[in-house]
């Protein structure tokens, strides 16, 4: 069944009206509440579930935050973009190709360590980004408390706590992207320093890559995932060769290299 | 993936795990946590000895719920619905309009309307709550790691459990769910087994036989609290068939078309979550109840216009549908079935839900005519048409194995982008069904027991 259930077609703006508005996607780990944050805010009805990996296809909504309207999507959960399966990808590739105006990593406030990795593959894609560490509640159950102030420190960007079921702190997150939005937070992500040799490779491979993107996507991500032996995203011609040899099955079937990916 | 490349990878994460491993401790404190409920509830739930009865008592029991708790609104929906089928008659009786507009609109469409929604409405209004209340609380991914080295054992994913656990609440849905499956050979296998896990388009059908079946097989002797735990156990066993039949199938797969070595998943296990009661009640009842709901009266309105015009036009001396049954009747009865069952399947690919009333329709229509009263008219037509407890069993086994629906192929043809695999994912179901009806109603035959 689709995101859009019989009931929500009415209150849904066109096309055309959602993609005037600014486009903020909702990323993060799988199980960390995405969906339900994506429902608290645009008031669909997307489906939940406490499992990973529930979340397959993109939905789309609209949310309003302080008189101005947000288009929302809301991404299959991923534990990097460097991932591999196929509804991962579907984030990864979202995100690098065209980065939307703002992207929130969901985080789970529980397992907070596992999450920033994607937090900072995510600042390697974009600077427009906001930290939302989700379920709080439950983490402080647990005995876990979190210093928001100097993880926005050592993160150089935006770290907004929520309780996403219960509508806590939603409008503080719609604040910091409202921010980033019109201007008035600028973010200074501090990006993770790869060794001196990758970093040579990477500038490399970064300016050969830019002549066959689409302005604005995230050479320097595409060119970690090609380093990383990462096929390139369905649509470019970016990724060199060489460096990325096709990934076939060993026990690839008739008909099967056709592709199972969507 | 060329050696050099997995190596930079791994100096690529290794980097950015250090880094979030930095920021974490910085900003993260623990406290001395008290008594882990989470960890004693995981050890029961997930435990070899405890594990196993207790996923098959919460099948049991929202089963139990679901068949007792469907019965009586259902003979209350169905005495409504055909109460208002005899005030439509008499309306059209008094306009004069003529027989054959009263037989396509009220006796083909209608009655089948009536069928649909007074049959499939109550169970699945019961079932996807209870189920998603499961999907909420956090109780999928204990099912995942239970069953995972069993689906190992099968050459499969462990993954595919949960794709499996989407399945009952529909195929297309399941089958979209196998994305989550990385390996493109242990998706396939997933794909092209889903269909032997009820969906909520044939469980309304499975209770309302199986409770042909306990009628059939006690007389009564049970009293209607006992019947009504008789005909979920026997749910529960079609289930299990068709999970036992997931694996043996998959078992198959990876060993003949599909042939490798399943690979290593790392499965989450998320913490309890108390279920959003209110949210979850809302949504499965006006999202998936109704919406599944509707697409199955859409369709099963033009099939039963259809059927009622079938079973009325005479060709040679006797009507279309039952030249279709004798047509089909000798390879249906030898799976225990009749001619008229198999065309009813026949009828309808497109949604599993129209299937016993299609079945219903052309019996009505090409024999004898029931006052139709709730669901007892239901039994009272089937038996009144030969139906043995062979047959009620034949019916469920059949149903729980053949072909997937229109929009289940259709979506595995979207998924694989291969009209091969679609293909094979309608032919493994029927090959399977066929050979198993054959098996058990020749066995039975043979033993004397029909």
């Amino acid at each position: 069944m689709g995101p859009d259930g019989p009931r929500d077609r009415r209150r849904r703006p066109t096309v055309r009206q959602a993609s005037a508005f600014p486009l903020v996607a909702l990323a993060g780990n799988p199980n960390t509440g995405k969906s339900t944050l994506f429902n608290a805010l645009t008031g669909l009805n997307q489906h939940t579930g406490n499992w990973p990996g529930k979340t397959v296809l993109m939905a789309h909504g609209v949310t309003r935050h302080r008189s101005r309207s947000y288009t929302i999507v809301d991404l299959p959960g991923t534990y990097s973009l460097l991932a591999s399966s196929a509804e991962e990808r579907v984030a990864s590739d979202f995100l690098c190709l065209k980065p939307p105006d703002v992207t929130v990593v969901v985080a789970d406030a529980g397992c907070l360590e596992r999450n920033l990795n994607l937090a900072l593959q995510v600042m390697e894609v974009t600077d427009r980004a906001v930290l939302c560490v989700n379920l709080v509640d439950e983490a402080r159950q647990r005995g876990i408390e979190l210093d928001l102030r100097v993880l926005a420190a050592g993160l150089g960007i935006p770290v907004v706590a929520t309780v996403a079921r219960k509508g806590r702190g939603l409008l503080e997150l719609m604040d910091a992207v409202a921010g980033i939005c019109d201007g008035s937070i600028v973010t200074s992500p501090k990006r993770v320093a790869y060794e001196p040799d990758i970093e040579e490779a990477l500038a490399r491979l970064e300016r050969q890559l830019e002549r066959g993107l689409p302005p604005g996507a995230a050479a320097r991500w595409l060119a970690i995932r090609a380093l990383c032996g990462d096929p390139a995203p369905a649509g470019t011609a970016a990724a060199p060769r060489a460096l990325t040899p096709p990934v076939r099955p060993a026990s690839a079937a008739p008909g099967f290299g056709k592709g199972l990916t969507p | 993936m060329s050696q050099p490349a997995t190596a930079l990878a791994d100096r690529i994460v290794s980097s950015l795990y250090r880094r979030a491993e930095e920021l974490a401790t910085a900003s993260v404190t623990r406290r001395a946590r008290g008594r882990d409920m989470t960890r004693i509830i995981d050890n029961l739930l997930t435990s070899r000895l405890t594990g196993f009865p207790i996923m098959l008592l919460t099948l049991g029991a929202i089963l139990w719920v679901t068949v007792v708790g469907a019965n009586y609104p259902s003979q209350v929906i169905g005495s409504v619905l055909f109460a208002v089928e005899d005030w439509l008659t008499s309306v059209f009786t008094t306009l004069g309009w003529p027989d054959w507009l009263h037989g396509v609109l009220v006796l083909g469409m209608y009655r089948t309307l009536a069928w649909v929604v007074s049959v499939m409405l109550p169970p699945m209004a019961i079932f996807l709550p209870c189920f998603t209340l499961l999907e909420d609380l956090g109780y999928l991914p204990r099912v995942a790691f239970n069953l995972d080295a069993i689906f190992k054992a099968a050459g499969a994913c462990g993954k595919q459990s949960l794709t499996m656990s989407m399945g009952f609440g529909c195929n297309a849905a399941g089958i979209i769910a196998c994305r989550i499956i990385d390996s493109p050979r242990e998706r396939l296998i997933a794909v092209l087994t889903n269909n032997f896990i009820v969906c909520n388009g044939r469980f309304p059908t499975l209770i309302a036989v199986s409770a042909i079946l306990v009628n059939q097989l006690t007389r009564d002797s049970l009293g209607a609290s006992g019947a009504g735990a008789f005909a979920s156990l026997i749910v529960v066993g079609v289930v299990l068939v068709g999970i036992v039949m997931t694996l043996a199938v998959s078992w198959v797969l990876s060993r003949t078309l599909l042939r490798g070595a399943p690979t290593f998943v790392a499965l989450e296990l998320p913490p309890f979550r108390r279920p959003q009661v209110g949210r979850v009640l809302v949504h499965s009842m006006l999202d998936r109840t109704i919406f599944v709901l509707l697409r199955a009266m859409t369709v099963a309105a033009p099939a039963g216009a259809l059927v009622w015009v079938l079973g009325n036009t005479m060709v040679g001396g006797q009507d279309i549908v039952s030249h279709l049954a004798g047509i089909l009747g000798p390879a249906g009865r030898f799976m225990g079935l009749d001619g008229f069952i198999v065309g009813a399947f026949i009828l309808g690919l497109p949604a599993n839900e129209i299937v016993l009333p299609i079945l219903m329709m052309s019996y009505l229509t090409a024999g004898k005519m029931i006052k139709l009263d709730g669901l007892d008219a239901l039994s009272g037509t089937l038996v009144a048409h030969g139906w043995t407890s062979l047959t009620a069993l034949c019916y469920m086994l059949f149903s729980l194995l053949h072909w997937p629906c229109a929009t289940t192929l259709l979506t595995v043809w979207k998924e694989t982008n291969s009209r091969r695999w679609t293909l094979l994912a309608a032919i493994i179901p029927t090959a399977v069904a066929v050979i198993v009806c054959i098996v058990v109603a020749q066995g039975a035959r043979l033993l004397g027991l029909e």
